[in-house]
């Protein structure tokens, strides 16, 4: 327990977040770009078309929507753990953290719009429908955005951290309350897929898990590589960046 | 405390009321627009009643929240209210006053738009008034607490005046489907007690959380 507790309190120290950043990035882009080449290979070659929805391959826009919707949500919910973290121990980097989700997310969430959008338009045979999870995931975006416009207004850094880290807390308390609302138009989307048993052809599985985990991992790396990011513009005036800027190795 | 806090928002709003009559002008004005854009029949307008009206009070409620919070951040009178009591209670007296001055106001004038906007229309003896003023009497207080919490965060920001309406219209929208849903069934003759129930579910779970959300805002603001 103890060695949990300074493991964590290391991770507030931005040097030494920087130093472990660093060392973990290579696997966790290595890890990416294998679990992506394979998922794309199964989802784009090696996969079955659908027969039942018409036109068989825009089943494989699926491999990308539902990996991207799934993390649009979760890294939601993680920028308000790390929110959370930086507001009751006054830990900067869980802010730096926040900071760097933020627009991950946000893209997540766009492609899950965009890929869901393209995927109606042959199946349902629109572009947009006003449905629970389209609509709750729309004002996920705007939450999103909220965020990242509410985080750029502040001219001092640690005001916006706070703010925004506040927003992202009410916005996770919500996030259940506006599905459910929106949930009272439900009318074209289908249950879940992936959850519900037989729902899901085992055919379909192996793609999807895989693009599931590729996603995941692509999302690590880059808010990996955002936070970096964030250490050195956040510490420039500290002896270490200036060291690492002019090319020498970060030492702990 | 609160008492003390809430006496003096409100004396303060006194000698600015041409301040809190704006919203509510805006509210009327924003709503008699409907028939001059969509058609003046009274049906169309009246399937149209219980959104348009809902909107308006929302726009409303945000373009009136700035006057409760500004000009006491800017001349500091804010920082002063912190250091004096706890910024939960500052924060809710400040709702309060909000309320008070705003929504209650907009309750009161929803009959005259229920009119304009021919929400009896058919109706011989119909109390679809009664239950638009219901819900915008549970409504509109939830609006006033969840708009509290991001004006207190918006107050020391750069660009304000915009950036509170991206905050917070998306954690508004729940309550924009309950209210204007409970006044359409009633409409269609159908039971909304359901709806006004989650309405005021709303509004107790905005209760429990916003004021301190609001008070921690404020306090990172002025601090």
């Amino acid at each position: 327990m103890a060695k949990a507790w300074r493991w964590f309190h290391q991770l507030g120290s931005p040097k030494y977040l920087f130093q472990k950043t660093g060392q973990w990035l290579p696997w966790v882009w290595a890890a990416t770009l294998i679990l992506l080449a394979v998922g794309l290979y199964y989802s784009l070659w090696a996969s079955p078309i659908e027969v039942r929805q018409g036109q068989g391959h825009t089943v494989r826009i699926m491999y990308v929507h539902v990996p991207a919707a799934a993390l649009s949500m979760i890294a939601y919910i993680a920028m308000a753990i790390a929110a959370t973290v930086g507001l009751v121990w006054k830990m900067k980097m869980a802010f730096a953290v926040v900071r760097s989700i933020a627009p991950v997310g946000a893209a997540m969430t766009f492609l899950a719009l965009f890929t869901g959008s393209v995927w109606g338009k042959p199946t349902w045979g629109t572009w947009w429908e006003w449905d629970a999870r389209m609509t709750s995931e729309l004002l996920l975006l705007f939450l999103y955005l909220g965020y990242i416009a509410l985080h750029a207004s502040f001219s001092d850094r640690s005001k916006a951290d706070k703010a925004g880290a506040i927003l992202a807390i009410v916005g996770v308390i919500n996030i259940p309350i506006i599905y459910f609302s929106v949930k009272w138009w439900n009318t074209l989307h289908q249950g879940y897929s992936v959850t519900e048993k037989g729902a899901l052809d085992p055919a379909f599985q192996t793609p999807l898990f895989l693009m599931l985990g590729a996603i995941y991992l692509l999302f690590a790396a880059l808010v990996l590589m955002r936070l970096r990011a964030e250490i050195i513009l956040r510490n420039q005036k500290s002896r270490w960046v200036k060291e690492w800027a002019s090319g020498s190795e970060v030492k702990s | 405390m609160i008492l003390t806090l809430l006496k003096r928002e409100l004396k303060v709003a006194r000698r600015n009321w041409i301040g809190l009559a704006i919203p509510l002008l805006f509210f009327i004005i924003v709503v008699s627009l409907f028939p001059f854009a969509v058609s003046p029949e009274a049906p169309v307008l009246q399937k149209l009643a219980p959104g348009v009206i809902w909107v308006a009070a929302l726009l409303a409620m945000l373009l009136s929240l700035e006057q409760f919070y500004r000009s006491d951040y800017q001349d500091g009178s804010l920082e002063q209210l912190l250091l004096m009591s706890s910024p939960t209670s500052v924060a809710l007296s400040k709702i309060l006053a909000h309320w008070l001055l705003t929504g209650l106001p907009l309750v009161v004038l929803s009959p005259l738009l229920g009119v304009l906007m021919q929400i009896n229309h058919g109706f011989a003896h119909a109390d679809h008034t009664w239950v638009l003023m219901l819900t915008l009497v549970l409504g509109t207080p939830t609006l006033c607490l969840l708009g509290a919490v991001g004006m207190s965060l918006t107050l020391a920001a750069s660009r304000n005046g915009l950036l509170v309406s991206i905050l917070i219209i998306p954690l508004y929208v729940p309550v924009l489907i309950f209210g204007a849903s409970t006044v359409t069934a009633s409409l269609e003759n159908m039971r909304y007690n359901g709806e006004l129930a989650i309405l005021g579910a709303f509004l107790l779970i905005a209760i429990v959380f916003a004021p301190f959300a609001s008070g921690r805002a404020l306090k990172i603001s002025v601090g």
